[in-house]
């Protein structure tokens, strides 16, 4: 095993282990914090996809993460008024399901990458942030001024949504189903790294001309992988929205996705597990310094700073060595 | 809806659209001449709005106040260029919006360490208050008139910078060749530092200039940062013209366009469906312009073949 594999194991020893304890401790708000990391890391590993596999810097995935999030709570405030989404032609209901939900946030996040990447893609470099970011405002607004959904004050759900079979209030059963998704996650990301898509398009990151000559288009392959990407973020958003009983506009800012962004490259940009070390110490000192000071902000953004000037790779790239490099 | 309320508007836009291009001027020459993609600009913005707001509060005075956003912002603008930004040229795009999305986040909680979290007001002087009376019986507010002429004057004033002046020629060479023209001896890092210091007094301009027509708040740089990446990606990245040319685009159509969308669904629709309706799209018509723009011409209305 690799010092990097040591790592990974040991941080999800840690995310099994750690809310055991808190369990047998009766410290369920633990146990939230360390879900509120789970649902951000699996954000993050979405954004990694196309961040550290497809080289495709996004600044937009609030957008996806916000739309998953819209779609859990569109479907359960339907369902919790009664009051169906459509009657005719044909009758949709709202639903309080979690397969369901997840399955809608999905397609829904989906099609939006789908759309925004066909769109952003035709440009490359600083146009592509831009146009990135530039999207995810615009959805941001537009749930803002759209007072169906509660526009600017968003929505709150009532109770959480069911999982057949798991009693889903209970903060270490809730925990469980997101940690089994992460899990699924990650090992879907592994072999979608060592597929030959995932060679295709980590070639295409480091030599798109070359992978152009041999007949593949590297604009299919980041097109497919920038939509995989908001696919697992809009899936996060579900679980966060879910996890809050709330949803608004917030989750849609810009800042959600510079968080979102941070989290990868704290961790470690194109690690498997970098996302997940991100958005665990993210919340860590969130609690840690949030807890001493009101401008705690302050102090991520100088560490943010010192990282990113000179400890390149983040926390899994100075621990376990140069790996597969971002560059 | 009358023409006077139309008038009004189109003059709404345009001065939405010159503040824009203060904002977007900076971005694109910092990009031009270093291709450094600076999400900090913002910043900038809100630190030249909480000089004059202080300066303002203290002296009474607005034209001191406005001289104080020019300093405090070319100095901020300097110093993050000497300490951080330096650092950035030869990394990648990724690593230049991690290291100043950090600075917004230093500034803006630092900001508010200072200052606060309640906005401050910053009034607009008695001479330039009230309204003034244009061709055509239309009343407009004088200050507002002041922007857009502002505005446009800096505008004049950055082409003649650009096109007649020593620094200007040194601008232009650096966008095209960096390396030759530090072998001609110009001294490279000053020049950055200088276009980086220039760039950050144009976006505290502009943030003084709005202060007093909005509050001034933490979080007041980020909306007008993104309204300029809008803008610099219809106009095309390092062209001033381009960026002026896409600044008063995205300034009538946003204020046009919460005007007539509302109106044009009122036609086809009930009031108050419409007017939801209608702002909800409003509120996104600029993202759909800059989308329309990128169909058509991926690199901007003016920017350089990719």
């Amino acid at each position: 095993m690799s010092r990097e594999q040591i790592l990974n194991a040991a941080v999800m020893l840690a995310l099994v282990a750690f809310p055991l304890w808190a369990w047998a401790a009766d410290e369920p708000f633990l146990i939230t914090l360390t879900t509120k990391a789970a649902i951000l890391a699996l954000a993050g590993v979405g954004l990694n996809i196309a961040l550290g596999l497809g080289g495709l810097v996004s600044l937009g995935h609030a957008a996806f993460f916000g739309i998953g999030g819209y779609a859990m709570g569109v479907l359960a405030s339907h369902a919790q008024l009664y009051d169906p989404i459509l009657e005719s032609p044909f009758l949709i209901e709202g639903t309080k399901s979690m397969p369901i939900i997840w399955l809608v946030a999905i397609t829904a996040s989906g099609l939006a990458a789908l759309a925004i990447g066909a769109l952003s893609l035709r440009t490359s470099g600083v146009y592509f942030i831009m146009i990135t970011l530039a999207f995810g405002q615009m959805l941001y607004f537009f749930a803002i001024s759209w007072p169906a959904y509660g526009g600017e004050d968003g929505l709150s759900i009532y109770a959480r949504n069911d999982f057949p079979g798991l009693n889903t209030l209970d903060p270490i059963q809730f925990y469980i189903i997101v940690l089994a998704l992460l899990a699924a996650v990650l090992l879907l990301t592994s072999r979608l790294a060592k597929s030959p898509f995932g060679l295709a398009l980590n070639a295409a990151r480091q030599s798109p001309v070359r992978v152009e000559t041999v007949g593949i288009s590297p604009y299919r392959l980041r097109l497919i992988a920038f939509t995989i990407s908001g696919m697992i973020t809009g899936l996060a958003g579900a679980l966060f929205a879910d996890l809050n009983r709330f949803v608004s506009p917030t989750m849609l800012s810009w800042q959600t996705s510079g968080e979102i962004m941070v989290f990868v490259i704290i961790g470690g940009v194109a690690r498997l597990f970098g996302p997940v070390v991100g958005a665990m110490l993210f919340i860590l000192l969130e609690h840690l310094l949030g807890g001493l000071s009101d401008y705690w902000h302050v102090y991520l953004g100088v560490l943010l700073l010192l990282i990113v000037l000179f400890a390149r790779g983040g926390v899994i790239g100075s621990l376990a060595g140069r790996g597969k490099a971002h560059d | 809806m009358s023409l006077i309320l139309f008038a009004e508007q189109v003059l709404n836009g345009l001065q939405l659209g010159v503040m824009l291009f203060l904002m977007a001027a900076g971005l694109t020459l910092v990009f031009g001449v270093m291709g450094l993609i600076n999400l900090a600009h913002g910043s900038l913005f809100m630190i030249g709005a909480f000089a004059a707001a202080a300066v303002a509060g203290a002296t009474g005075s607005f034209l001191l106040a406005l001289m104080a956003a020019l300093a405090a912002a070319a100095a901020a603008g300097a110093l993050v260029e000497l300490v951080v930004i330096r650092r950035l040229y030869n990394r990648d795009h990724l690593d230049q919006v991690l290291a100043t999305f950090a600075l917004i986040l230093i500034f803006s909680e630092g900001t508010r360490w200072v200052f606060g979290s309640f906005p401050l007001f910053l009034n607009i002087p008695d001479y330039l208050a009230g309204p003034v009376t244009l061709p055509g019986g239309i009343q407009y507010p004088f200050y507002r008139l002041t922007l857009i002429l502002i505005g446009l004057a800096v505008a004049l004033g950055l082409f003649l910078l650009i096109s007649r002046t020593r620094l200007g020629i040194q601008i232009r060479a650096g966008e095209n060749d960096r390396e030759m023209i530090a072998a001609l001896g110009i001294n490279i890092s000053g020049l950055y530092t200088i276009v980086f210091a220039l760039g950050a007094a144009l976006a505290g301009l502009a943030g003084a200039l709005v202060g007093a027509i909005q509050s001034v708040q933490v979080g007041m740089g980020e909306p007008v940062l993104i309204l300029a990446f809008v803008v610099i990606v219809i106009g095309g990245i390092g062209s001033i013209k381009g960026a002026l040319i896409g600044s008063i685009l995205v300034g009538l159509t946003d204020t046009l366009g919460g005007l007539l969308l509302p109106e044009l669904f009122r036609q086809f629709m009930d009031s108050s469906a419409a007017s939801s309706a209608g702002s909800a799209l409003a509120s996104m018509l600029i993202y759909i312009l800059m989308a329309a723009v990128l169909i058509v011409r991926p690199t901007g209305l003016f920017g350089a073949k990719a």
